[in-house]
């Protein structure tokens, strides 16, 4: 199984990069040759089986309502490559 | 003996009993990194000033009579995936080419109240992702056993500086093979921890389910040392497993008689060169001779380890790496933008390279409507009987063994343009972070001159008995060979 | 024709807790532009994120005063997508196993009851505050926007409702209900203006038994926004399909000056969330002995309350609403009552005039200078007939602008209630005599001027006269 040129403009698009054309084509045949790999696990009888996104066997982990030191302002825009008056500044939301 | 090639016990002591002042170990790396990393290229950023600081920081302690820690003042090199605090952490990405966090890591933190002086930061593969350290915005890393060869990856850097003497020893970080593949392409010792027994606080994420961080050692002594430092309950990460555990370093032992090993049949069949697989039945045939029972186990289920990974680890990496977006740190596109959306546009695409690119798209993909269940919920059942076959083995085995890389080191560029291709060198070692389990590689021998890895793994939270089996092999191979150029 | 309609809300709450939901920060509101925050919640590489256990606990007892379950693992999982105002680009929400499932919550209207059934009750985190600089001041007029994570990983309960709901006013109702709940059981301050409830609605109207297609409505500030949304929309839908027209599946947004919903600009992009098992973050399995301590950690709830209230006082469903709302005014109720006196009088003072000065003085019930005491004192001295009803509002007054106890004031103003039937006769008849018309009037069945003879009385007597006495004396002398 291939994945369309379509596919790749569309997960691009939901990942937030743009390529030309021709990087269009390469990942095309990359990722194909990636994903046709993976589907082998489809031939695999994974039945009444759980899913495991986790191997450690541990639940419940909180911490209590306590506050923390919080960076200084100064700090928290510190690596921000735009920032105005304490504020992170981006470009138009439309 | 020059300080660069003394083992890390006896820098350690020579600094105690005061023979060596720490900014003199400094400074002798420092030298050496001065003199060789041009043509290694395994630090991303030397911090000469903040190392000597340091450094002089633990002689003026140890001048004044205070107790430091046993290992105060041996320098360090750290995988440049670790947050150091006012020193620049990159991940070998241009999108974090500027970037200086404002907290250490936890791991990080640790090891600088043990008193190591971090010497740089180490190159990888960018955001952890690759074999080779080739897919670093910093340039590759060359394998200091043969200049035209990679390293291994993506602790590239942190095995090619502790082989080329520019540390005595670093961490790195692996999600899929990441310090065990280098460190056996590299002739060194590399161990990834059970999953929750490192924190994971401040190690930038590639795939959180799987990521653990790790040494990376000349010996497997210095291996559980630095093991000792790292490791611990840490209430910054769910994921930390909290409890006590023993002292590493103090329970090494090497007498293994009688303990059960398992070949696993799936990761010594196909697709493993024939001099890897020489050097790693020599030293099955090894154990075997010294009393340890050797059989071959079935694992069925790791033949779609590869697969289940390919899908898992960049469904975690695609959402992780979604806050490099320009807004709040990191590299921004330059120019005039119409709006945000073009900005996280040309942001993302300037500032990630090819691979990074790869693996965010397929997972994306993965995760994406209507192929879900197909892709990743599946993959995370098979993962399930992959946990499934570890279990049923450790009814029966003490260790289960491998090669660590069906490779030895290939040359620069080999793979770079079939990224399936590259993706098989982490065959065997993928199924160990699956499961969350430990597992060390450690250097058996050499094939054309290249180091060729050993795999031992264990059950979860067994460091003790893995290190035990993995002494117990160093003292019977006997492996003390250099890379020819540095000798 | 005739059409049905059919609503749902989703209610985000937020919750009061001293931190953020998976990191130290304060949550609490104001400060200047990111000064509550840290590497968790700005997003930075390599942070984690760690359960608030109170969150979570808050979160579980909403949902057990919703009567849900609480299911034995839940999970969290990352919803996607890029938006500044998002540190990481994704929101750490919950997906298929919310903390707490299929619970409901019976509102009382003007005679019925409606069930509104609780899909869920989940926990996520809240984003940050964009703020649009342009010279509109307006999103789409912005040349740029500045980001404020203050807010992000502030901990959010969403309530989702089945579509029981049937009209607006219900919607209103369900929503007070519902926000009295939040504010009993102390998770959330509940403040519609603020933003710390904020409730969205999903409305259709059909002519059969198939639902029609729905539009959700955003931008509701206040119970009364929500209502005039709904109305508004219901109305437009009507007219669309009156006109032959079909409804279109959309966001709208409701404006609340030009009382009209428009559509969103929607974005070009199609919606894929890829939400995933967060892998930061292990399940929740709540133990029964945990439930079971929240569950007795819960206070007498507003439903309950309402049908105690009305079951033990019979006190009608509107008095009961408006005793109700809040629990400190229930309370302060309930504490009126050991006065002895009659429960319905004492509703009336405390919902009517007392809730008319609070509201008019901007006092809050736990901030009265009347005190539950008093309102007690004043309904005895109006049953004993030592004051009359219009002595007792102006007595009230006084009240509560001096502080003093109404028995005191009456004492040091002399303000007795004329109830002695000779001084009363003299009064009522010089009204008689100065009123021929009115008595005229009187004799032949017009009621409205016997009304209008008292009030001379009163005017007369200054208020104090006993108006049962001298109603009945008028009657006497001119039968
Ligand atoms: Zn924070």
């Amino acid at each position: 199984m291939s994945i369309s040129i379509e596919d790749v403009e569309h997960v691009a698009k939901l990942a937030k990069l743009v390529l030309t054309d021709e990087e269009k084509e390469k990942f095309r045949r990359q990722l194909s040759d990636v994903l046709d790999h993976a589907k082998r696990i489809s031939e695999m009888d994974t039945g009444e089986t759980e899913p495991t996104s986790h191997a450690v066997p541990i639940v419940n982990v909180f911490r209590e309502d306590e506050r923390r030191a919080t960076l200084s302002n100064e700090e928290a825009v510190s690596n921000a490559p735009w920032a105005v008056d304490g504020e992170f500044k981006v470009p138009r939301i439309i | 003996m020059a300080i660069t090639e003394m083992e890390v016990k006896e820098i350690a002591e020579k600094i105690n009993n005061k023979e060596l002042s720490s900014l003199e170990v400094a400074e002798a790396f420092l030298k050496r990194i001065d003199t060789v990393d041009a043509g290694i290229n395994a630090y991303i950023t030397v911090a000469h000033s903040q190392a000597r600081k340091a450094a002089g920081e633990i002689d003026d302690r140890i001048a004044s009579g205070e107790s430091v820690g046993e290992y105060a003042g041996v320098p360090v090199g750290v995988k440049d995936v670790l947050c150091t605090e006012g020193l620049r952490t990159t991940c070998g990405s241009r999108i974090l080419s500027g970037f200086s966090p404002v907290y250490d890591a936890t791991v990080v933190k640790k090891i600088r109240e043990a008193g190591l002086v971090i010497l740089g930061k180490a190159n990888m593969d960018e955001f952890a992702m690759g074999s080779s350290t080739e897919n670093s915005y910093f340039g590759p890393t060359r394998n200091p056993w043969d200049p035209e060869r990679v390293p291994g990856g993506s602790s590239g850097g942190s095995a090619a500086l502790v082989a080329a003497g520019e540390a005595p020893w670093a961490l790195g970080s692996d999600t899929g093979g990441s310090i065990r593949q280098p460190a056996a392409m590299c002739g060194i010792v590399g161990m990834k921890p059970t999953y929750g027994l490192v924190s994971r606080y401040g190690l930038v994420a590639f795939a959180s389910s799987l990521d653990q961080v790790g040494p990376m050692t000349r010996n497997v002594h210095d291996c559980a040392v630095l093991l000792d430092m790292i490791a611990g309950h840490d209430p910054l990460d769910s994921t930390s497993i909290p409890g006590a555990r023993p002292c590493y370093a103090d329970s090494l032992n090497p007498n293994v008689r009688g303990l059960k090993v398992g070949v696993v049949r799936e990761l010594t069949s196909t697709g493993i060169e024939p001099g890897v697989l020489r050097e790693f039945n020599k030293a099955v045939e090894l154990l075997a001779a010294s009393g340890l029972e050797c059989e071959e186990v079935s694992l069925s289920s790791f033949e779609y380890g590869l697969s289940a990974y390919y899908l898992i680890a960049p469904a975690e990496a695609s959402s992780n790496l979604a806050r490099f977006d320009g807004v709040r740190y990191g590299f921004r596109a330059e120019g005039e933008m119409e709006d945000i959306w073009e900005m996280y546009d040309r942001t993302r695409s300037e500032g990630f390279g090819d691979e990074v690119k790869r693996r965010i798209m397929l997972g994306t993909y993965a995760l994406s409507a209507g192929y879900y269940d197909e892709y990743y919920a599946k993959a995370l059942k098979v993962r399930t009987l992959i946990v499934e076959d570890f279990n049923r083995a450790w009814g029966k085995f003490d260790v289960l063994v491998s090669p660590t890389s069906p490779t030895t080191a290939f040359k620069i560029g080999e793979k770079v343009d079939d990224p399936l291709t590259m993706y098989l060198s982490d065959i065997c070692t993928i199924p160990v972070n699956l499961a969350g389990i430990p597992a060390i590689s450690i250097p058996c021998g050499l094939s054309g001159g290249l180091p060729v890895g050993f795999q031992i793994m264990a059950p979860p939270l067994q460091e003790e008995k893995l290190l035990s089996v993995a002494c117990g092999l160093e003292s019977l191979l006997g492996f003390d060979e250099k890379p020819p150029a540095l000798i | 024709m005739d059409y049905l309609t059919t609503i749902g809300l989703e209610i985000h709450v937020e919750l009061l807790t001293n931190s953020k939901m998976f990191c130290g920060c304060p949550a609490d509101f104001g400060g200047d532009p990111n000064t509550k925050t840290c590497p968790v919640c700005l997003g930075h590489p390599g942070s984690l994120p760690v359960m608030n256990r109170k969150a979570v606990e808050s979160t579980i007892r909403l949902g057990l005063s919703l009567n849900c379950d609480i299911s034995p693992r839940s999970i969290f999982h990352r919803k996607n997508y890029f938006y500044p105002d998002m540190p990481k680009n994704y929101q750490i929400s919950q997906y298929d196993i919310p903390l707490c499932v299929g619970g409901c919550l019976d509102v009382e209207m003007e005679g019925y009851a409606r069930k509104v059934g609780i899909t869920r009750v989940h926990l996520e985190e809240d984003t940050g505050k964009s703020l649009h600089v342009g010279e509109s001041g307006r999103i789409h007029g912005a040349d740029f926007s500045l980001e404020n994570f203050n807010r992000a990983g502030v901990p959010l309960a969403e309530i989702v409702t089945e579509p029981d709901i049937k009209s607006p006013e219900e919607a209103r109702a369900f929503a007070q209900l519902l926000r009295s709940t939040i504010r009993y059981i102390g998770i959330s301050d509940g403040k519609m203006e603020e933003g710390s409830l904020r409730v969205d609605a999903n409305i259709s109207i059909s002519a059969g038994e198939e639902l029609g297609t729905k539009v959700e409505i955003k931008n509701m500030n206040s119970f009364k926004a929500l209502q005039r949304a709904l109305a508004y929309e219901e109305e437009r839908q009507r007219k669309v399909l009156n006109e032959g027209g079909t409804i279109v599946q959309e966001t709208r947004h409701w404006d609340d000056a030009a009382g009209i919903t428009h559509p969103l600009r929607s974005k070009e992009e199609a919606f894929d969330y890829r939400y995933f098992p967060e892998p930061d973050l292990l399940p929740v399995e709540p133990e029964p002995a945990w439930i079971d301590e929240l569950r007795e950690s819960l206070p007498e709830l507003p439903v309950a309350r309402a049908g105690r209230l009305k079951s033990e006082y019979g006190l009608p469903v509107e008095m009961v609403s408006a005793i109700i709302a809040e629990k400190a005014l229930a309370d302060f109720y309930e504490e009126a009552l050991k006065s002895g006196g009659d429960p319905r009088e004492i509703a009336k003072w405390i919902a009517g005039d007392l809730a008319a000065l609070l509201n008019e003085q901007s006092v809050d019930i736990s901030g009265s200078p009347v005190t539950p005491a008093y309102i007690g004192e004043l309904v005895g001295l109006i049953t004993k007939k030592t004051i009359s009803g219009k002595m007792a509002k102006d007595l009230l007054k006084e009240t509560f602008s001096s502080g003093k106890s109404p028995a005191k004031i009456v004492k040091e103003k002399g303000l007795l209630q004329i109830a002695d039937e000779d001084e009363l006769m003299s009064m009522v008849e010089k009204v008689i005599a100065e009123n021929p018309e009115a008595v005229e009037d009187f004799k032949n069945g017009k009621e409205q001027s016997l009304k209008f003879m008292m009030g001379q009385v009163m005017k007369m007597s200054r208020g104090k006269a006993n108006p049962q006495i001298t109603s009945d004396l008028i009657k006497q002398k001119l039968s």
